[in-house]
């Protein structure tokens, strides 16, 4: 991670940006197909998708897309996302956090939220790619036994909805913490941002206490 | 083939009422399995009306030809060598859709109208309307529905939807030699499977029954089956009903409830917004590089 002179620190390398901004396209791409074949009152969404024939075609090949965009993406990104001590604390306070009346001072690169969506992430995006997989017509779900599919199907419903209420949280937590969506679209904050939510990671970046 | 819309009673993936002007005879297909004599007479009948050929294949050791059903064989003669009360038996099962009065396929689709359900009873797929996801494979109890993977639709009997809607029997009725098949109304056709099961009884067949299953609410084909204790030897299902997987997985209330919560996260993040505002770096106060 380097730092500059003029008060700006990189937090997201170009690499770590657009692989998340590819991610963000196909998890909307996905969900708002999912939907569609999730319940007929937004059945309409596959006409954004030129039908219901060719969504249902192209959202598993959207679907393996996202798994081979997430996976090498997670694996850089766990080092910073190891649970700490500290971090039980903020998920104790983590209502008082969102009040606004709790800030921890020694936050790493991520916070206990941060963490949280990230270790949750791994294993659902896991059940929706293997479940997926049992489901796949007309090619793969063939091959597997008529109550196996039924629970991947129940699955795949249910790890798609855990999905989007913490992409929606991951969302507005991002649009709530100024400087977020900023640091993911340049790829800096501010050194007062930096001291502010991460005190530990700018201490580690720029050598100073925060 | 849907041309009689003024007869569709549901429609999947639809908030439906259905028309109701006029009223249709709920009608039903009997397969008295003791006279059947096996000819294939129907499956033949059915490539013919439908104008479908499926691929000459192997000889597999039995005379069930082709081995399954698929997209171009809608209903099968299956021949099943058993053993019952100590004797051999041929058992034989023409299978194929059954028109279930609550047909896991339908509750399944998600697609708008691709499974429909005609006030006669009538089971039909819309292919136009297919979009080749094969939940309807997952929700009928029975594996009727097949998928063909050249064009990802589904493909099943339609009890000659297009025919009867003109009034006329469905084609395997029409050419049954030994009146093994009878199609009228259900409920002429419940009195006729009762008579067909007293015959059977006082032939000795103690065990005869009407398979007419109520865990799917009853079908428009169903059985006389000789050895009625022992479904399963035909190759029926003893108890068959939409799989508690597939009424969780599809349920409605459990859909709209998951739908409800996604929406609430949406309104919780607008809530939280105008009570506490954007969570900003404070105001910096000068001193050692701008400490807080």
């Amino acid at each position: 991670m380097s730092n500059r002179d003029d008060g700006i620190i990189l937090r997201h390398t170009e690499g770590e940006r657009v692989t998340h901004w590819a991610l963000a396209i196909a998890f909307v791409f996905l969900f708002l197909s999912g939907l569609a074949l999730f319940h007929p009152f937004f059945f309409w969404l596959s006409l954004l998708f030129g039908g219901g024939q060719f969504m249902r075609f192209i959202h598993p090949l959207a679907g393996v897309v996202l798994v081979f965009l997430f996976y090498p993406y997670a694996a850089r990104l766990w080092r910073d996302n190891r649970w700490l001590p500290a971090d039980q604390a903020w998920v104790t306070h983590m209502f008082q956090y969102m009040r606004k009346g709790y800030h921890p001072t020694d936050t790493g690169k991520y916070n206990a939220g941060q963490k949280l969506m990230y270790w949750s992430m791994i294993p659902i995006i896991a059940v929706l790619f293997l479940t997926g997989i049992v489901i796949w017509q007309p090619w793969i779900a063939p091959a597997f036994p008529p109550t196996l599919r039924r629970i991947a199907a129940l699955l795949h419903a249910a790890a798609a909805f855990a999905m989007f209420v913490g992409i929606g949280v991951h969302w507005y937590a991002a649009y709530w913490t100024r400087g977020s969506i900023r640091s993911m679209v340049h790829g800096t904050v501010t050194r007062a941002w930096a001291r502010f939510h991460h005190p530990a990671w700018y201490r580690e970046v720029t050598g100073k206490d925060p | 083939m849907a041309l009689q819309t003024l007869d569709i009673k549901n429609r999947s993936a639809s908030t439906f009422s259905p028309p109701s002007a006029r009223q249709t005879l709920e009608v039903a297909k009997l397969i008295d399995v003791s006279r059947c004599i096996g000819c294939k007479a129907c499956q033949a009948a059915c490539m013919e009306w439908n104008d479908l050929r499926d691929q000459v294949g192997l000889n597999l050791g039995a005379y069930t030809d082709p081995p399954d059903l698929g997209d171009q064989t809608w209903t099968l003669m299956r021949f099943t060598e058993d053993v019952v009360d100590g004797s051999f038996r041929w058992l034989i099962l023409k299978d194929g859709c059954l028109h279930c009065s609550d047909p896991g396929c339908l509750r399944a689709c998600p697609s708008p109208g691709a499974v429909i359900q005609f006030s006669s009873g009538i089971v039909d797929f819309q292919q136009e309307a297919c979009i080749g996801c094969g939940y309807c494979i997952s929700g009928c109890p029975f594996n009727i529905p097949r998928l063909r993977a050249a064009d990802s639709k589904v493909y099943k009997c339609t009890l000659c939807s297009d025919r009867v809607a003109v009034g006329l029997e469905p084609a395997c009725i029409k050419t049954c030699p030994t009146q093994a098949l009878s199609f009228g109304s259900k409920q002429d056709m419940l009195d006729l499977a009762r008579h067909r099961l007293e015959d059977l009884h006082e032939r000795g067949f103690a065990k005869a029954a009407v398979y007419d299953p109520a865990g799917v609410s009853g079908t428009h084909v169903f059985f006389v089956l000789p050895h009625g204790d022992r479904p399963e030897s035909y190759g029926l299902p003893r108890d068959p009903k939409v799989s508690p997987l597939v009424a969780l997985w599809r349920s409605s209330v459990a859909r709209t409830v998951g739908v409800a919560t996604m929406f609430a996260v949406l309104v919780a993040g607008i809530l939280h917004y105008m009570r506490h505002g954007p969570l900003e770096v404070p105001e910096e106060k000068g001193g050692k590089e701008g400490l807080p």
